[in-house]
């Protein structure tokens, strides 16, 4: 589906489409508000930039200095060039510890490189513990929101699915309730798995170690009780020094929910004794997009989030609407490096407004890169089926004469068509707009009489 | 081709110009340590409490199986530390040693040379963090450069008790981890 | 103010030559004011921003370089729209032969608000408005030309509009909910997302509603058009003037 025809079917519920912006604008206003106590906001926004951008112009020379690092530090570092091969390390670490139920916490990358599926058909339990993830996983979807998993759902139809899932109340939808009752679930089996897999916020070249940031606990639950710690990171999360952390982990709450920092922030430097830790590098189109000049930077992101709920579009359509494992504005600009045909009208469900960029903690220019996507989506997708009108449009405007001509039967076609005509079903300015009342004159009619 | 010879040509290969990795300035805040510091605990859902205060929560509710492993303040475990951390999870209380503090947002640093279990800030029904009020630091940026490169093999920035929003944004306290923090300043 | 030798080209965006001549001539009438000496280059089109937010910003070399030609020898181009003169500051494909005009240009268009405000240096304007005024901030020129501070950013807040409608007579210039949101206009986005577009529409109109608003204002007319399509069809009673109408208007 396009992303006009999933936004029209998502705004039929205005009720809950309304609810959905209001609830994600509370999340928004809560960022803006934080920023705003910290005087320096701007600058961290710009060190975070500059540091990023330093990373991502010598990125192999970080790599190789993390994996020695971490290899020094006992962590198990493997590299894998596209999902399918980190899909496969996972399954043969798993099998090598003849583990058959893993947990896992919160991690795009391996929403992106679909491994669950690929796990459950290699008979592997996964139980996704971050809550909002254990609901869409008990419903089989994807998250709709990368910070927010479940920000789609209303607490009735999470409280229905608890009552067919874990047994709660019938009609219970208390909040509190519904979240220990998943605690109890989810701490069994915690209490049980022997390899827990998490994401990477950010992976340290000079120490060797990496950072995870939940509010919930849950990496640390799974990780601390296991044998066998799988982290999985795409190769731009590398950040050069320890000290960089600081600047990052000031800004990713803030940005992401409007808190002043996660409760939780792990750093992993070495397995316990007697325990393992594994870290997957992972490509995956991340060296075609860093080859991509014009949108190179977007591989700065952080995965805060701060732009999806931001965005007047993402707010009004939904994080399925965009077909995409990163939806909103950053997902725009990301997923046609992966799939452009697919992913084809991502890059013009946007204003431009440039909220995205505004918001952005790591200053990736979002909306200028959704311009930018634009103008490449039509060379090869010309079928978008502006190209003819858009060529017509030009003719008439480097013509005067044509402009002229072209204009004024515009304003005397608009007086006589009948309205019947004008707002056409298939005119889709004229279904829920009136055009502009039209003069008898244009202004440069006036201005020839008036001030030649 | 290994994968990473793969990944490594691939990106030496689009030839880029580096850029500079920026020095970093050391922001401060304007606001007392202390009561930034209680002010950020509380804002995250914890409680800054003092010794007596601790005591009394402590009588009243009497908890049967408590940790600790802190040794600034004397208080005593009533079980011992099991070897396996899973015997740990009908723990009421963990009472540990954190090594500093951050005004800016209540995050304490908990270094695994004084945790016996990494589990254990996570498992415990209700954490109190024992702290010293000369070891609160203003922001992150202080408390990185305090910690330095010291090699811990697990680390942890840790500001409130385990939480989540996962559902319509309304808060909850206690999602797998702590159900409650208790920061006692000495 | 009193400037007599600067040369100002008025750039009138094509859409409101054809629709809203009103806010030409206001605008005209308004530097004119001002005691600017304004001529409107009868050759010009459009600057070609529909094609290039369209992915087509290939084909506009012509419609760019038509554009420059006509408008290179005025000391000043003003257009009263924020959005248009950023495309020609920022999208204008680059011009073979014309780099240096281009970039001349890149120097000297404004967008009416900023001309009054940085080049002309109005800051007290006396004249007389008696309505209450939401004022809708566009995204390109919000947030492209920074006629005003973003609510997501940490900055000094500050609003050239308002810099200059807050000091009319009577004026009560309205604090909205949501100070910057889009109004879903974008373009063709507003018929190829035509559900998102109404709605977001319709949103920004509640905003104003709710806060019993008289009159809508802007900087941009393409906004306001959107806007205006919407109330009209659904017989909202606010009323909608382009910026320039209510200062030519007020200030006599």
């Amino acid at each position: 589906m396009s992303h006009p025809q999933a936004a029209t079917e998502f705004l039929k519920d205005q009720a809950k489409a309304k609810w959905h912006d209001e609830t994600l604008w509370f999340v928004r206003d809560k960022r803006d508000r934080i920023s705003k106590t910290i005087p320096e906001w701007e600058e961290l926004r710009n060190l975070a930039s500059q540091i990023k951008e330093n990373v991502l112009s010598q990125l192999d020379v970080y790599l190789e200095e993390f994996e020695q690092n971490a290899q020094k530090n006992g962590i198990q570092v493997h590299w894998a060039k596209d999902a399918e091969e980190h899909n496969e390390i996972v399954l043969s670490i798993l099998q090598k510890q003849k583990c058959r139920a893993i947990v896992k916490s919160k991690s795009i990358l391996t929403e992106e490189c679909h491994l669950n599926p690929y796990l459950e058909k290699n008979g592997i339990e996964v139980v996704d513990t971050d809550l909002g993830e254990r609901i869409v996983q008990f419903l089989n979807q994807p998250p709709s929101h990368i910070v927010l998993p479940a920000i789609h759902l209303k607490k009735g139809e999470i409280s229905e699915l608890f009552h067919e899932k874990l047994h709660t109340q019938k009609g219970n939808e208390d909040p509190t309730y519904l979240t220990h009752a998943a605690r109890l679930h989810l701490r069994e089996k915690f209490l049980k798995a022997k390899v827990a897999i998490t994401g990477v916020n950010f992976a340290v070249a000079e120490t060797g170690e990496f950072v995870v940031c939940t509010n919930e606990g849950n990496a640390d639950m799974g990780v601390h009780l296991a044998d066998v710690h799988i982290a999985c990171m795409g190769i731009e999360k590398i950040i050069p020094r320890r000290k960089d952390l600081g600047v990052f982990l000031r800004l990713l709450a803030r940005s992401a929910t409007g808190q002043p920092v996660t409760n939780y922030n792990s750093h992993f430097r070495s397995p316990s004794p007697g325990k393992e830790i594994h870290l997957i590098l992972v490509d995956n189109g991340r060296t075609a997009q860093l080859a991509r000049e014009k949108f190179r930077n977007s591989l700065k992101c952080i995965r805060c989030g701060a732009c999806m709920n931001t965005c007047p579009i993402y707010r009004r359509s939904g994080g399925y609407s965009y077909g995409s494992t990163v939806p909103g504005p950053i997902g725009s600009i990301l997923s046609p490096g992966l799939d452009m045909k697919k992913h084809s009208t991502l890059p013009f469900a946007s204003t431009l407004c440039g909220s995205c960029s505004d918001v952005c903690p790591v200053k990736i220019n979002i909306h200028e890169q959704l311009y930018e996507w634009r103008q490449e989506i039509t060379k090869t997708h010309g079928e978008l089926g502006k190209g003819l009108s858009m060529k017509l449009a030009n003719g008439i405007f480097k013509s005067p004469l044509a402009y002229k001509i072209s204009g004024n039967l515009m304003r005397a076609a608009l007086k006589t068509l009948p309205k019947s005509l004008i707002y056409h079903p298939i005119n889709s300015w004229g279904k829920g707009r009136n055009l502009p009342e039209t003069p008898n004159e244009s202004f440069k009619d006036w201005y020839q009489r008036n001030r030649k | 081709m290994s994968s990473k010879a793969f990944i490594l040509s691939a990106i030496r290969g689009i030839g880029q110009k580096g850029k500079p990795l920026p020095e970093l300035p050391s922001f401060g805040i304007e606001e007392e340590l202390e009561s930034a510091f209680r002010k950020s605990i509380e804002a995250n859902k914890g409680q800054v409490v003092n010794q007596e205060e601790f005591s009394e929560w402590l009588r009243a509710n009497n908890f049967p199986k408590i940790v600790v492993a802190s040794t600034s303040i004397p208080f005593s475990a009533t079980i011992s530390l099991p070897e396996d951390p899973h015997e740990l999870d009908d723990l009421n209380l963990a009472i540990l040693e954190g090594q500093l503090g951050v005004a800016e947002n209540g995050a304490i640093w908990l270094d695994d040379r004084h945790l016996p279990h990494r589990a254990l800030p996570f498992i415990t029904e209700h954490l109190v963090i024992v702290l010293l009020k000369s070891r609160l630091f203003p922001t992150m940026h202080q408390a990185y450069e305090e910690i330095g490169n010291q090699h811990s093999g697990f680390g942890l920035f840790i500001a409130g008790p385990s939480k989540t929003a996962d559902i319509e944004q309304s808060l909850v306290i206690g999602a797998h981890g702590a159900m409650s923090l208790r920061v006692i300043l000495v | 103010m009193n400037l007599t030798s600067p040369h100002i080209g008025l750039f009138i965006p094509c859409y409101v030559d054809q629709f809203y001549p009103k806010v030409g001539i206001a605008t005209l009438e308004l530097l004119e004011k001002f005691g600017c000496q304004v001529s409107f280059p009868l050759g010009q089109t459009c600057c070609g921003q529909p094609m290039a937010n369209a992915g087509y910003e290939r084909d506009t070399v012509g419609t760019a370089r038509h554009f420059i030609e006509l408008f290179k020898d005025f000391d000043y181009i003003v257009a009263p729209s924020g959005s248009c003169v950023l495309h020609v500051k920022e999208h204008f494909p680059v011009i073979s032969g014309l780099e240096k005009e281009q970039q001349e240009i890149h120097d000297k268009i404004f967008e009416l608000t900023e001309f009054l405000t940085d080049i002309l240096n109005v800051n007290h304007l006396s004249g007389r408005f008696p309505h209450k005024v939401g004022y809708h901030a566009s995204c390109h020129g919000q947030r492209g030309l920074r006629l005003a501070s973003s609510s997501e950013m940490n900055s000094t807040p500050f609003n050239k509009a308002k810099s200059l409608l807050e000091n009319l007579e009577g004026l009560e210039w309205i604090t909205l909910s949501r100070t910057d949101e889009c109004c879903g206009f974008g373009g063709t986005f507003s018929v190829t997302e035509e559900a998102l577009s109404l709605r977001m529409g319709r949103d920004r109109l509640d905003d104003h509603a709710q806060h019993e608003v008289e009159i809508l204002t802007g900087g941009d007319m393409s906004c306001i058009m959107h806007l205006q399509g919407i109330a009209s069809r659904e017989g909202r009673n606010v009323k909608f003037m382009h910026l320039a109408e209510i200062l030519n208007q007020a200030i006599q």
